[in-house]
């Protein structure tokens, strides 16, 4: 032992020796920067790692009642039942495609959306807000408000179609179990596009305007600087974007619950609000743990490898 | 007031604390229920007795019992069987409005508890034949509170307008038939507007048809078997009519509340509903056929007879609860003649009695009268432990049917199987 120890600096240079006569003072600080960290560590524990290992316990037993006190073990049986069921799978489908097709939608709109609201033009500050407000309507409005807009029978998109002459008749927009997904993710990308686009205006913003400028003189166009120069350039807040809509349309259940319950015939039934039924309708909180663990090994999964290729494309600039 | 470092650092602790002690509440624990705060009650507020209803009674149990206050919570129907099970391990209500089809599924898991010994001997003769609702393995958990079978409302104006006579509304034949005319006539686009949306209402509705068409749920061992006979027959006749286009094909999406939308916006002529729809059928601010609509009992199938799937509210106490006698005070009080016979616009007493009183039949006494006649020809859903999960299988085979994704014998097969390994789980 030296009796001195190196410190890194912010510079990343090695700093002078330090006297080992302050063990005091360190520990001291270690004990303040524990007791700052604790209550931090308390919620992430209470909040996150302790229902996620209950339910992974839970996956376990054959969970069947919510006032029973003592589970029988059953092992693996919930998650070998899943497998197994086919409902599962299409459930799991359904997801996948609600997820593709909703940050799709997000994204591309996003985009557009935020190349409008970097324009310099006369009340823009205007539309900016209007924009933030529609991501501000909480959830279950949005999805309440949608269903009545979309009503078949008095949904007020029906009447200002008519009205317009747009249409002959009412239509049933949401359809049969083939379309309703597709409408549902529609509602769930118009709530969100605003939040897509506020990032990636924040992402434009960042791009020096005499780039711009140079390449005008250049002679590109508009469509060649935003298709060489501004996606490019916004490729890093495009993951990001990617990677926090991915996980949060896996999950998406709020919508669905308002909207469709999961019909027609099953056919927006995703899989957190097919864990909800297994769990809380049906009270088999053992097959709905197993399905809720899954979910969340593979959001961990899926963000490993986004922030793996967020890495890779933040070291690539 | 100033806080010490350590201070803050000690209330950080303890809000983690408290934040992680708030995240425990997973099944199996433990009862949290107050036995000295008011007495928590859940409702729906979607059918039944209006909300407004409800809270009069609770007005009236207060003045009764100034000393136990009671604090009501009112949730939509579609919500109401997911609220009573979150709440159930925090012990959050101590009464629960139950619809029937759950009581079996709440006795069995403990969640309710047994009232028998409380229920008065003189009721099996005072009340309307309800108790079996309530009854599980020769045991009580529950007080009846609001029993009926779904009624056929129909649009009087409509039928007459069209040259449709009204006694064709007694039988299924006749009601198809007129519903051809109407379509024909192009007197309304869609004669028909049902609840088959994936829920519950479609369970309903098809056990009506079902009884009507001469099928049964389950055969006398238990066993399902309603992809036989009138079961399949039931199904076939509820898909011809949205290929006719007699039936609105948005049936698909809609509970009972869009239906009587529908109905009193003059846009369907024949709906099967609940009893709440009479009274909003007489509502000018609901209703713009004020006086065109008529309440009666469900028409007659190939079966020769019309029963109606019955639907009903009871009032159960929860295991959670510590104050029983007040609880069951509460409930017996809500269900009493005098209550019921004081709000009688929604909703038919279950007490025998109360139908001879000018003051229920008031307005609507062909409410009463259809309510009384349908009481006498009722079907029920299948009484078994795992009801939901069942029910959600029927429900999905039952709209692939209806959207033509399979044959109604498919369907069924795929259901009836299912169902039966849901069961013997």
């Amino acid at each position: 032992m030296t009796g001195l120890v190196r410190q890194p600096t912010s510079a990343g240079t090695r700093a002078a020796p330090v006297p080992a006569g302050r063990p005091l003072r360190r520990a001291r600080e270690g004990r303040y920067a524990l007791a700052l960290l604790t209550p931090a560590l308390v919620v992430v524990f209470g909040i996150i790692l302790y229902p996620l290992g209950r339910t992974l316990v839970l996956s376990f037993l054959d969970a069947d009642s919510v006032v029973e006190a003592a589970y029988g073990f059953v092992g693996v049986r919930n998650y070998a039942d899943l497998v197994t069921d086919p409902a599962f799978w299409q459930t799991v489908g359904r997801t996948a495609v609600f997820t593709v097709f909703s940050t799709g939608i997000e994204l591309v709109v996003g985009v557009l959306l935020a190349q409008f609201l970097n324009q310099r033009i006369p009340g823009q500050w205007l539309f900016r807000t209007a924009v933030i407000v529609v991501w501000a309507v909480p959830t279950i409005v949005n999805a309440n408000m949608w269903r009545w807009i979309l009503n078949p029978n008095y949904g007020a998109l029906n009447g200002l179609l008519l009205r317009l002459g747009l249409i002959d008749h009412y239509q049933d927009w949401i359809g049969g179990p083939g379309r309703a997904l597709y409408v549902v993710a529609v509602v769930d990308a118009w709530k969100t596009i605003p939040l897509v686009a506020i990032l990636l205006l924040a992402g434009m913003q960042t791009i020096p305007a005499d780039i711009y400028e140079a390449a005008a003189i250049d002679g590109a166009g508009a469509l060649r600087r935003f298709r060489h120069m501004t996606l490019p350039l916004l490729k890093p807040v495009i993951a990001v974007v990617i990677v926090l809509r991915t996980i949060e349309a896996f999950k998406v259940f709020d919508i669905i619950y308002i909207m469709t319950r999961g019909g027609p015939a099953s056919g927006t039934t995703t899989i957190a609000f097919y864990a909800y039924l297994q769990a809380f309708s049906n009270q088999r909180f053992g097959l709905g743990s197993a399905i809720a663990f899954l979910t969340a090994l593979f959001i961990l999964a899926l963000s490993l490898v986004y922030l793996r290729a967020l890495r890779q494309t933040g070291s690539g600039r | 007031m100033s806080l010490q470092r350590r201070e803050f650092l000690g209330l950080g602790v303890a809000a983690g604390t408290a934040a992680f002690l708030a995240a425990c509440g997973v099944p199996g624990g433990s009862s949290g229920s107050g036995a000295t705060g008011p007495l928590r009650a859940l409702f729906m507020k979607q059918a039944g007795y209006s909300e407004s209803d409800i809270n009069a009674m609770i007005g009236a149990f207060k003045a009764a019992y100034p000393k136990v206050p009671v604090e009501a919570t009112f949730v939509a129907y579609e919500a109401l069987h997911d609220k009573i099970v979150t709440s159930a391990a925090a012990g959050k209500f101590d009464v629960v409005l139950i619809d029937g089809q759950w009581l079996t599924e709440f006795a069995t898991k403990k969640m309710i508890i047994d009232v028998t010994s409380r229920f008065k001997p003189d009721w099996k003769t005072t009340m309307l034949p309800v108790e079996e609702i309530v009854r599980y393995q020769d045991r009580d958990y529950a007080m009846p509170w609001v029993v009926g079978g779904k009624l056929f409302y129909y649009n009087k104006k409509l039928l007459a307008d069209n040259g449709v006579a009204e006694t064709d509304m007694k039988t299924w034949d006749g009601v198809l038939g007129a519903a051809r005319t109407l379509k024909k006539k192009g007197a309304v686009k869609f004669p028909f507007v049902w609840s088959w949306a994936q829920a519950e209402c479609v369970i309903v509705d098809y056990g009506s048809l079902l009884a009507a068409f001469g099928g049964r749920w389950q055969d006398d061992q238990g066993k399902f078997v309603f992809n036989t006979g009138g079961g399949v027959t039931a199904l076939e006749w509820m898909k011809s009519t949205i290929d006719e286009g007699l039936t609105d094909p948005s049936s698909l999406k809609y509970i009972e509340d869009d239906v009587k939308r529908v109905l009193l916006q003059g846009q369907a002529a024949m709906v099967l509903n609940w009893d709440y729809v009479a009274s909003a059928a007489k509502d000018p601010q609901q209703s713009k056929v004020v006086g065109d609509i008529v309440v009666t009992t469900s028409p007659i199938g190939p079966s020769g007879a019309g029963p109606a799937c019955t639907g009903s509210s009871n009032l159960a106490i929860t295991t959670g609860c510590e104050r029983v006698d007040d609880a069951w005070n509460f409930v017996t009080f809500l269900a009493s003649p005098a209550q019921q016979e004081a709000h009688p616009d929604n909703i038919t007493p279950i007490w025998a009695d109360s139908y001879s009183k000018a003051s229920v039949l008031g307005d609507n006494p062909e409410l009463a009268k259809a309510h009384g006649e349908q009481l006498k020809s009722v079907t029920d859903r299948p009484k078994v432990n795992n009801y939901n999960a069942i029910s959600q299988v029927i429900q999905q085979q039952i709209q692939a049917a209806l959207y033509g994704q399979q044959s109604p014998q498919a369907a069924l097969d795929t259901a009836v199987e299912k169902a039966n390994e849901l069961a013997t789980a």
